[in-house]
């Protein structure tokens, strides 16, 4: 603690270079938070994934919809707990920028297999005792403003005949993880059937399956497919987190992409503060010099070029991950991923921040440490 | 008392003994400093005096420990410091040396305080210890209502009082004055001079200066000339002129 002054006097001694370079790491840890909470957003289907839920689709993909009856069908294999069915609806509120996820749910069996999302029990009932009721999750209430008892129109897709459909919301739910979805709408199943085409009649989107034994879901999952093989409608049955990361991979390699986009931001990151470091080394060569003269060590002032690297990687780390974090907490992929920066991003954030500056301050720290006393103060 | 000849009693402070050093330049091998002897007793104020690249800064240096000898040997209070490594070296420097520049060489973003302090961080001394001793050697070179000011607001006289300051705080056994007043004017450089003689006379200090100034040297107890690597005392120097002078 002692020598903290002259670690500050020094940061001191050229505010503005400091203040830039604090500023390089602030903006660098500020991307790498927010492509951390993108990424997270991404892979936030997969983190959360249920270990004993397994989704049924259709053999060519999710917009293959399978018929209704399969339901006791599943539900009477062996290792299969519970089952349940849910739609994609897909509606438009206002523009279709206002994108989120809507599911046509059986609220009978929604809670009891998912028991991370809660809602109020009073709410719930009155969920239930409206048939154009819908739970919003609290995310998506603050994004429109929608309160409980609030009127709600969707412009249901050309599919589903393209009209207004009217709802209600009846109820909040809230999710009890960090990563969980809070963006989504639910509606009841009868009046969605009531209300869809004909052709709607007898067919679901997707069967949500609970298995006894995580242990056994890979068994389970080749039952279901075997059982309605060479039908009409032929099943795949992932975990959950299988299909939310084959959905993932939908949207292209995004890890790719955020570990390029990351690489380069921290490598320029890093020419740019080693540069300023040996900048600042080089410009005092006489003060470290007339140190050592009076008997500081060459570790001493190996870590006092460091530890000055390691403050300003620190300070702009930190200020950077702190704004990351805040934007993060907002809506800014309006509604379509729920972005949010976990404490295992953050960790990495600092250490990658905290050995940016390290490896900036080496080079020049290690010329300070080789500095010859009697040279350097030639040279003066 | 100061002998150039080597055959000093090795009671004294100081204790040189064939000293050489030689510098490879351009290929071409330059002898500094050759074959030199030196014994100091402590409280002596010696001036080194001698043209440009003589070595008087080299034997300044070496004495210091902050450079090595090609061959020889200097012993500092019974310890051969010319034996030591690098590390035992610094923490040597630290215990045992005050170096006072030319170009005072504070830290310019410390404040005067600051900078008098340096040398005492390296020292187990607590924060009130510190600053008892920061002030008291402020006190010494008059300074003390400018402890919080930065060089760039102090004089050069005052600039080079704040290191005198810095080379007395952690009383080491030697100072070590490398031009102190070659930066001053007149009336600075007298003060500075009064400042290093009353550290010898009623501190007891031991102090070696380089200098290029007649009355700076005149103010030494012993004066010492280096031509081409060797050392002179003045009185053998003045003598052998005085030879060359009547001799046809």
């Amino acid at each position: 603690m002692k020598f903290l002054p002259l670690l500050i006097a020094n940061l001191k001694r050229k505010k503005i270079r400091t203040l830039l370079t604090v500023g390089s790491f602030m903006v660098a840890m500020f991307l790498f938070g927010l492509l951390a909470a993108v990424r997270a957003g991404f892979r936030q289907g997969v983190e959360v994934a249920g270990a004993d839920r397994l989704v049924v689709i259709g053999r060519t993909g999710v917009i293959q919809p399978l018929p209704l009856p399969y339901m006791e069908r599943i539900r009477r294999l062996p290792g299969v707990k519970d089952v349940t069915h849910s739609t994609w609806f897909g509606g438009v509120y206002q523009d279709p920028k206002n994108f989120f996820a809507q599911f046509v749910i059986v609220p009978e069996d929604w809670q009891r297999m998912y028991p991370e999302f809660k809602v109020p029990e009073g709410e719930w009932q009155d969920f239930l005792a409206d048939r154009q009721g819908i739970v919003i999750g609290r995310k998506l209430a603050q994004r429109f403003g929608w309160k409980i008892g609030d009127h709600v129109p969707l412009k249901a897709p050309g599919y589903l005949g393209g009209t207004s459909w009217d709802f209600n919301v009846r109820a909040i739910y809230r999710g009890t993880r960090p990563g969980d979805d809070e963006g989504q709408l639910w509606l009841q199943h009868k009046y969605f059937y009531e209300k869809a085409p004909r052709y709607w009649q007898g067919i679901v989107g997707w069967y949500i399956v609970r298995v006894s034994n995580p242990d056994q879901a890979l068994t389970v999952t080749k039952a279901i497919d075997t059982e309605f093989a060479n039908s009409a409608s032929e099943t795949r049955t992932q975990t959950e987190s299988a299909f939310a990361a084959s959905f993932m991979k939908q949207m292209g390699n995004i890890e790719f992409l955020i570990l390029a986009i990351g690489s380069i931001v921290f490598f320029t990151l890093l020419l740019v503060t080693g540069n300023t470091m040996a900048i600042a080394v080089r410009e005092r060569t006489a003060e470290l010099a007339v140190l050592k003269a009076i008997g500081y060590s060459d570790r001493f002032v190996l870590g006092l070029v460091l530890a000055e690297s390691l403050l300003i990687a620190a300070l702009g780390g930190a200020i950077g991950l702190g704004l990351a974090h805040l934007v993060a907490a907002q809506d800014i992929t309006s509604g379509i991923l729920p972005t949010y920066l976990s404490g295992a991003a953050i960790a990495a954030g600092v250490a990658v921040a905290l050995g940016t500056g390290l490896l900036a301050g080496l080079l020049p720290g290690l010329s300070a440490m080789r500095l010859q006393v009697a040279y350097a103060l030639r040279r003066v | 008392m100061v002998r150039v000849d080597g055959n000093g009693n090795g009671q004294g402070l100081i204790r040189v003994r064939g000293l050489d050093k030689s510098y490879v330049r351009g290929g071409e091998e330059t002898h500094v400093l050759q074959g030199l002897n030196l014994d100091v007793d402590a409280g002596e104020f010696i001036a080194f005096m001698g043209p440009s690249g003589s070595g008087k800064t080299t034997i300044l240096n070496l004495l210091g420990g902050l450079d090595v000898p090609s061959s020889g040997t200097v012993s500092v209070a019974g310890d051969e410091i010319t034996a030591m490594s690098r590390r035992k070296l610094t923490a040597w420097r630290a215990r045992h040396v005050g170096f006072v520049f030319q170009a005072y060489n504070l830290i310019p973003v410390l404040s005067a305080y600051r900078n008098v302090e340096l040398p005492l961080l390296l020292t187990p001394l607590s924060g009130a210890e510190r600053r008892s001793h920061v002030e008291a050697a402020l006190r010494v070179v008059g300074l003390q209502d400018r402890m919080h000011h930065f060089p760039r607001q102090l004089s050069g006289g005052q600039e080079q009082r704040v290191a005198i300051a810095r080379a007395i705080v952690a009383d080491p056994t030697f100072l070590l004055c490398d031009e102190p007043t070659g930066d001053l004017d007149r009336k600075s450089a007298d003060e500075i001079l009064d400042l290093l003689s009353l550290l010898v006379s009623e501190r007891g200090k031991t102090i070696l200066m380089v200098t290029h100034d007649p009355r700076a040297a005149d103010r030494a107890s012993a004066l010492l000339h280096l031509e081409k690597g060797v050392l002179i005392e003045a009185a053998q120097k003045r003598e052998a002129l005085h030879t060359a002078q009547v001799t046809p």
